[in-house]
């Protein structure tokens, strides 16, 4: 059982973050592209700045998921894990993520859309809204995690 | 293979006449020589060190050896008349190949199964400037991400397709640079004044967001790039699909050697701050505060 004096929470949420943008960015990558293939490999509006950022941002999901797992069995080996604060630091990173890909990546950057030949209203409001619900679940359990 | 002439001629020959037995020639050669120096050399290890050595090292270089061989035998060259085929070629021959190869830790085992004189000759190589301006992550990226870039977007690749000579010069490059890259990025041989985790980390995603873009590049011009190779548009961004796949399996396994090999050196690192990664992530990095 980890004592409390041994527990890191601000590494504990982080190293949890970024397993919750890999973890968000690999479902993405799966379920949407691959398995339902609605979002587009790419997409013909896409500029090339749009082009460079995709892929700064995919590489980046890539060692971000690795990375997290190893620092998370690192706080585990060293009775570090603090579980409250690795939940915030989960949701927070999923919904972040999901947040991000919704307005920047699909809207700003306009790399490819949640659907294609229908409405992308409703799509849009369901990705987004899912994202900020789980970045606030993630906001309130960090507040409560504190002390 | 670099370009659709030189494959469909391969493709032909293989069509016309089944593979030749020279065609067998190379590979079989890569295949003894890497093979059976590296089990030598672990002969003469355990024979000196009085103790075996890695098995998981052993199998890692045979693999890579495998890899190597299958990318340059007939059984590939029949396939690579299709764009696809070269792709699949080429990550075999220049990145998952020379990956498995540097997890091999040949220099590792040269040292331990050889005389001191010749230990201290490579020692000595490695500490020079030069090597220490090649061997770093920044030389080692643009080599590798930047060598594709130079043959998939110049004329080099038609080039590749009519010259066989050159052709045979991008396979070494890719090889050699692919070595290059994974040994800076996550090597476990010795290298000394090797660049911290933050610079290793950096340069891995920054080449392989290269590698990414250019993969969506050729997507994006199917029709026109590479210059003059004549593949169609469909062929071309299967190809190009590959490339970006292909390119995310190398990054995932790049990173996953580096931070296994943080980890375990992280575990006899006592003092808070020394696992290199202090400085990228907030908060307490060791439990060594406690006191």
């Amino acid at each position: 059982m980890p004592s409390s004096d041994t527990l890191d929470r601000p590494r504990s949420l982080w190293v949890c973050a970024l397993i919750g943008i890999g973890l968000m960015a690999a479902v993405d990558e799966i379920v949407f592209h691959q398995i339902l293939a609605w979002h587009h490999f790419y997409d013909r509006s896409t500029g090339d700045i749009a082009l460079m950022s995709d892929g700064l941002l995919h590489a980046a999901e890539l060692v971000i998921l690795v990375a997290g797992f190893f620092l998370f069995a690192d706080l585990r080996r060293k009775d570090a894990l603090a579980p409250r604060s690795a939940w915030a630091g989960l949701l927070l990173g999923l919904g972040g993520f999901q947040l991000f890909d919704g307005i920047i990546n699909h809207k700003v950057l306009r790399l490819h859309q949640v659907r294609y030949d229908v409405d992308t209203l409703p799509y849009d409001l369901a990705w987004n809204g899912a994202g900020l619900a789980l970045l606030l679940v993630g906001v309130v359990l960090a507040l409560r995690s504190r002390g | 293979m670099h370009l659709s002439v030189a494959a469909a001629a391969y493709a032909h020959a293989g069509h016309d006449h089944g593979p030749t037995v020279s065609d067998w020639v190379l590979p079989l050669l890569v295949l003894a020589v890497g093979a059976g120096g590296y089990l030598l050399g672990a002969a003469a290890y355990a024979g000196r060190r009085h103790r075996d050595w890695s098995s998981w090292r052993t199998a890692s270089w045979l693999a890579g050896v495998v890899v190597i061989a299958t990318a340059l035998s007939p059984v590939l060259a029949d396939q690579a008349a299709q764009a696809r085929g070269h792709m699949v070629q080429h990550l075999l021959l220049g990145m998952l190949g020379p990956l498995a190869l540097v997890l091999g830790a040949p220099v590792t085992l040269l040292l331990g199964a050889t005389s001191s004189t010749l230990g201290r000759r490579v020692t000595r190589i490695l500490r020079t400037r030069a090597f220490h301006l090649l061997s770093h992550p920044v030389t080692a990226a643009v080599l590798n991400v930047g060598g594709m870039f130079v043959l998939y977007l110049t004329p080099l690749y038609a080039l590749a397709g009519r010259e066989a000579w050159v052709h045979h010069l991008v396979h070494v490059h890719f090889l050699a640079a692919g070595y290059l890259f994974a040994w800076s990025i996550a090597g476990p041989d010795p290298a000394p004044r090797r660049p911290g985790m933050g610079m290793r980390v950096g340069v891995l995603v920054l080449a392989a967001a290269a590698h990414s873009y250019l993969g969506k590049l050729l997507y994006a011009r199917a029709g026109e790039l590479p210059p003059g190779a004549g593949h169609t548009v469909a062929e071309m961004e299967t190809a190009a699909q590959w490339m970006y796949y292909g390119g995310d399996v190398t990054e995932l396994l790049l990173a996953a050697a580096l931070f296994s090999a943080w980890y375990r050196r992280a575990s006899t690192s006592r003092r808070p701050g020394d696992d290199g990664l202090g400085g990228l992530l907030g908060g307490r990095s060791d439990t060594g505060q406690r006191g």
